[in-house]
């Protein structure tokens, strides 16, 4: 059989790992300039990767089944994961700069976790799955800790870092009571083995819940979510962009894989517990950031409501339900790159803005950013012409379709609730008085090019909606079929 | 589940006098030395006490044949953790005393959960009498094979599992990345020895030849 090198399989993450390698061993022995010749070095390595990915679409790993996979969907979620990763490091690296956080470790660790993330979402078997979550997530406890000298830095590091291990130890539990009741490690090996049942035994029930638990966990859906603000805020403000961005696509995509894959037939067993985790995560997120002073803690309640709606999406548990997903997912990316390249460019002597009273009266000071905030805020309440809209209104769809009414119903009532605190940032930015009259903005043109283009997706999307919506409707099909 | 290979070694040729004997000995010891580690009155002691029971498990490890697992006990727990807690116990000035305080405060406590355990421990043991049901019943059986089973790991191990092999040692480098990172700090006003330094070193340079009058002496 000939073999094309790029046939290969893991080649995308095999580049991944050796160049991030390679970046690391230049970042030590180069003296000058370390950070940003990483840095720029890691993005054109992750553009690489990305189009490797996407060259290798269409290779069938029927031989290599048992540790790995390949379909449109985790396709999709990959290049997405790149994506961001790409947007996180570039807007990110001014802000770097400017609190002298010149560390080339940072983008060689997004590099790792950011490869941990890959393994994770085309991973067709328990034991890949752990070990991509573990490297995905050590990276990411030691990047919420990377300002030393901040305690609020190494709080939320050290806070993330035991919860995440707790929540690992829960998650490899389950997967030794799967392996346990079912046989095996392997995705399709599980489903075929389940399929002959009646019933799922309580042993298979354990693992699943715990299981469940621990993706739950890492998508920060409600009852565990108690470490995203405090670790959003503690942690320097462009690794929180890169933690908002980045590590919920891949775990979304892993709850979905997990859920309908392998126990795609016992819908019934496991569509309660995402029920619920989908409604408590849209209740807090909605209620609970109205309280918020601290823009960074008011985003991470809003990522949990958005994995609440998110999670209607795999609830529903039909193709419009993955088209849904797939569209808020990559609209959810947009609007966090867009606003978190605001965050991290806009000061207030010499401070980065951090309350949200920081923000009073922006509009007389900086009309553009202003303008660009409003357009990401109404798009993330879900008001009509912007992106945001339609994300929203693809997985209210899938929820009729599958008639989940009442999630829906209380879907609509909680975006409702949670346009308040949207709508009040504007309201401050445009109706009240400008305090400090002297914002700066510390922005380079790469962030600024990034910033243009996700803001001119989420306001054009209304006029091009097919290119995502039939992007996403292949991937459903693709997913149901298989 | 007579398959491993030592056990085969004692067994068939009728010595089971011998097996049971080594048995009940490492096992009476692993006890009662993890007995004292919690008794122990002097923490180093309790430590060593810790070292001994897991010798004495990784011996019984040996007695099923499962070899590789004895190896892996005393290399990362006695070799790495239990020396890691001797060198904390002795290092830290911990007061044990004075965690002891709250012994009897916390007993009732201790003892509902110990009841609880015991409770559900022996719930399993009655069902499993009352309904057979046992845990593997969907599972392929491993398959014993003649090997020693360091062997057998290993012939998977870099075949079968080479992605996961190759991932497991990148988290271990993330680690290492990571410790690094948030340990190691540039500190100013270290004297650190620059070989190239010393070595380039000339006589012309550090050595000053002046003559020195007598009685009068000279400056340096």
């Amino acid at each position: 059989m000939e073999n094309n090198i790029l046939d290969l399989l893991l080649f995308p993450e095999f580049i991944l790992s050796v160049g991030a390698i390679a970046i690391l061993l230049i970042g030590l022995f180069t003296t000058k300039k370390t950070f940003s010749s990483t840095s720029n070095l890691s993005v054109i390595l992750l553009i690489v990767v990305g189009i490797i990915i996407y060259i290798n679409k269409n290779i069938s790993f029927a031989y290599f089944n048992t540790f790995f996979k390949e379909s449109s969907f985790i396709l999709f979620f990959q290049i997405l994961v790149v994506i961001g990763s790409i947007a996180s490091i570039i807007i990110s690296s001014n802000y770097y700069k400017d609190i002298k956080l010149l560390r080339f470790e940072i983008p060689v660790l997004i590099l790792f976790s950011t490869l941990g993330m890959l393994v994770l979402i085309g991973s067709n078997n328990l034991m890949s799955m752990y070990l991509g979550i573990e490297l995905q997530s050590l990276a990411l406890y030691v990047l919420a800790a990377i300002r030393r000298d901040s305690l609020q830095s190494a709080e939320s590091g050290i806070k993330f870092f035991v919860l995440g291990a707790l929540s690992s130890g829960i998650l490899l539990y389950g997967c030794s009571l799967i392996y346990g009741f079912t046989g095996s490690t392997n995705f399709n090996d599980i489903f075929t083995s389940i399929s002959s049942l009646d019933n799922l035994n309580l042993g298979i029930i354990f693992g699943l819940v715990f299981i469940l638990v621990g993706l739950a966990f890492k998508v920060s859906a409600v009852p565990f979510h108690m470490w995203t603000p405090d670790v959003y805020e503690g942690a320097p403000t462009a690794v929180t962009a890169f933690f908002a961005i980045v590590p919920k696509v891949s775990a979304v995509a892993l709850i979905y894989r997990f859920c309908l894959e392998p126990f795609g037939d016992f819908y019934k067993e496991w569509s309660q517990i995402i029920i619920f985790l989908s409604i408590g995560s849209m209740f807090l997120g909605s209620i609970a950031a109205i309280a918020q002073t601290s823009i960074k803690r008011l985003l991470a309640y809003s990522s949990i409501g958005h994995i609440g709606y998110i999670l209607i999406g795999l609830a529903s548990t039909n193709a419009a339900g993955i088209k849904g997903a797939v569209i808020y997912v990559l609209i959810y990316v947009l609007m966090n790159i867009a606003i978190f390249t605001i965050i991290l460019s806009l000061k207030i002597k010499d401070n980065y803005v951090e309350k949200i009273n920081d923000l009073s009266g922006l509009s007389k000071d900086k009309p553009v950013f202003s303008i660009c905030i409003a357009i990401t805020m109404l798009s993330m309440a879900g008001i009509p012409p912007f992106a945001g809209f339609f994300g929203k209104f693809y997985i209210f769809i899938a929820a009729l379709e599958a008639e989940l009414f009442y999630l829906a119903i209380l879907g609509v009532l909680f975006s409702v609730v949670s346009a308040f605190y949207y709508l009040r940032i504007i309201k401050i930015m445009y109706f009240d008085d400008l305090k400090i009259p002297n914002y700066q903005t510390n922005i380079s043109s790469k962030a600024s090019l990034i910033l243009f283009f996700s803001i001119l997706t989420i306001t054009m999307f209304i006029f091009y909606p097919s290119l995502i919506i039939n992007i996403g409707s292949d991937i459903s099909i693709e997913f149901f079929n298989n | 589940m007579k398959s491993p290979r030592i056990y085969n070694r004692i067994h068939p040729t009728g010595n089971m006098f011998l097996y049971s004997f080594s048995f009940y000995l490492f096992s009476t010891i692993a006890v009662l030395s993890a007995l004292m580690v919690i008794s122990a009155k002097n923490s180093v002691h309790s430590v060593l006490f810790l070292i001994l029971s897991f010798v004495n498990s990784s011996a019984l490890f040996v007695l099923l044949g499962a070899e590789f697992l004895a190896m892996i006990l005393v290399v990362v727990y006695v070799g790495a953790v239990a020396v890691l807690f001797l060198f904390v116990v002795m290092m830290l000035d911990i007061n044990f005393i004075k965690l002891r305080e709250g012994f009897l405060q916390y007993l009732p406590f201790g003892v509902l959960l110990g009841a609880v355990l015991l409770l559900e421990l022996s719930m399993i043991f009655f069902s499993n009498r009352l309904s057979k049901v046992t845990l593997v019943e969907f599972s392929t059986k491993p398959i014993f094979s003649d090997f020693e089973n360091t062997k057998d790991l290993g012939n998977v191990l870099y075949t079968e599992y080479f992605y996961l092999f190759q991932l497991s040692g990148l988290i271990l480098l993330v680690a290492m990345i990571g410790s690094i990172v948030l340990t190691l700090r540039d500190r100013s006003g270290v004297k650190k020895q620059i070989i190239y330094d010393q070595v380039n070193v000339d006589t012309v340079n550090y050595i000053e030849k002046k003559k020195v009058k007598l009685r009068e002496g000279t400056n340096v």
